[in-house]
């Protein structure tokens, strides 16, 4: 009996749009959220991850209403993230139906959120997102970035993990931002460098190109797996991920 | 014949509208309410539970949930608990050095995983006990856990306790006639977790 290492397809929302052209040939509406949330969800997707992308407010209840729909239709866990600033966003998406709430720039700018939020909802609920890159300026050799990794927070990674941990973050989705996009393979040192710090369950995210990228994160100590393009370009499918990561010894959920 | 009518009970903790669904889904008639008629009433209730184990006691209490879930119980009413929902039916809690008595339906108290992560956060594998009902047919399945509480795996007089590992063993899932609940999320746990719900359904 051991746990199942999670394949996690994220899709970019956008005012209730999937963004980041799709091409799937089997499903209707491939800018559905819904409709790919359950196409994934059919292939074996353990976990889902919504990242919203609505720059306007006003449109924030598009993506509630893709939530709840989604959370109506699909029974696997959904994370959404994006813009969550307030224990009352915390309270929305989750009300509509997210299983757990993804927060990044707004925990940097207030820590104190995460404590709020994981007193008031559970920690089990709380991911902290941490966009990071290399950097000699900071000790551990990675910073903490905003703005899709275009401005430094001026923080150290690890620091910032392992306060956000003693905070309340229950889970930690790590993004290498330089080896996003580049389908290279994961930061590798990046994930052992924090698995050494955070006693949380680690999802790792960035640069994966190729089904055997996949095994080599999980060594390093991810406890999770995610992964954008690849998926919705039908590169390879999750159960590619997941035959790939049997053969390297580690348990998967097999689809049914 | 009808489909089976489910309360999903309201009171304030648990992914309240997945588990309506997923009800659905299985072929229940789901009511989300907090209403102790409805509640007395239903066929089967369903007790969600999500977060800390004494904010959930206090939103049963504030619900009147220790004593519908008595009087069921004792009536021999189908109820069915799910994560904080299975662990509020045992004696008693010691999460976050804070000692919260339960409901007491159980011996075992609730306390905190041993393992080097927590969350315990994903699929797991589960060591069915003989005499189950809810999992035939997906015994071998994985199920969706996230906790980082549960009750020292044990055995319970009359009761079919079904366990999981994470560090060490816990009650993954507790059946004894009409009482039956579990620590992993069903209403999360894919088609295996549908199939579940559809073999607590087909008890009532």
């Amino acid at each position: 009996m051991t746990v199942a290492v999670r394949v996690i397809p994220c899709l970019d929302v956008d005012a209730g749009r999937v963004v980041k052209g799709v091409n799937f040939v089997d499903i209707r509406d491939a800018g559905d959220p819904v409709e790919l949330a359950a196409k994934y969800a059919a292939d074996g997707a353990d976990e889902l991850v919504f990242l919203d992308i609505t720059a306007s407010s006003g449109d924030r209840e598009t993506t509630y209403e893709v939530v709840r729909r989604t959370a109506e239709q699909v029974f696997i866990p959904l994370t959404v993230g994006g813009g969550v600033r307030s224990v009352a966003d915390f309270d929305r998406l989750l009300r509509a139906g997210a299983d757990k709430v993804g927060v990044n720039t707004a925990a940097i700018g207030r820590p104190e959120l995460l404590t709020e939020a994981s007193r008031t909802f559970g920690s089990q609920c709380v991911v902290l997102s941490v966009d990071t890159r290399r950097s000699a300026e900071q000790p551990s050799g990675f910073e903490v970035t905003t703005h899709g990794g275009r401005r430094s927070a001026g923080l150290d990674t690890l620091a910032w993990v392992r306060q956000a941990v003693g905070l309340g973050a229950g889970e930690i989705l790590l993004n290498s931002m330089d080896a996003d996009g580049t389908k290279a393979g994961f930061d590798v040192e990046l994930i052992e460098a924090v698995r050494d710090v955070a006693d949380v369950p680690i999802i790792a995210s960035g640069g994966a190109g190729r089904p055997a990228d996949f095994a080599p994160a999980v060594r390093a100590g991810a406890d999770a797996v995610l992964a954008a393009s690849v998926f919705h370009y039908g590169e390879f499918s999750i159960a590619d991920v997941k035959e790939e990561l049997a053969q390297a010894g580690y348990p998967v959920r097999r689809a049914a | 014949m009808a489909p089976p009518d489910i309360v999903v009970f309201d009171y304030g903790f648990g992914n309240v509208r997945s588990a309506t669904r997923a009800i659905e889904e299985a072929g229940g008639s789901a009511t989300l309410t907090a209403d102790r008629e409805r509640a007395l009433a239903a066929d089967g209730l369903l007790v969600p539970g999500v977060g800390a184990f004494s904010a959930c006691m206090r939103g049963l209490s504030r619900a009147d949930g220790p004593r519908i879930i008595a009087e069921r119980v004792s009536a021999g009413r189908p109820l069915l608990g799910i994560c904080v929902g299975l662990q509020v039916l045992f004696d008693a809690s010691d999460e976050f050095d804070e000692h919260t008595p339960g409901l007491g339906i159980f011996p075992g108290v609730v306390g905190p995983l041993d393992n080097p992560v927590v969350p315990h956060m994903g699929w797991n594998t589960v060591r069915v006990a003989d005499g189950s009902r809810l999992f035939e047919g997906v015994a071998d399945r994985r199920f969706y856990f996230v906790h980082s509480f549960a009750v020292p795996a044990a055995p319970v007089p009359g009761a079919a306790v079904t366990t999981c590992r994470y560090g060490s063993e816990f009650v993954a899932a507790i059946e004894s006639g009409t009482v039956a609940a579990t620590q992993f999320h069903p209403e999360k746990s894919g088609q295996a977790g549908i199939q579940l719900l559809r073999n607590w359904l087909n008890t009532l």
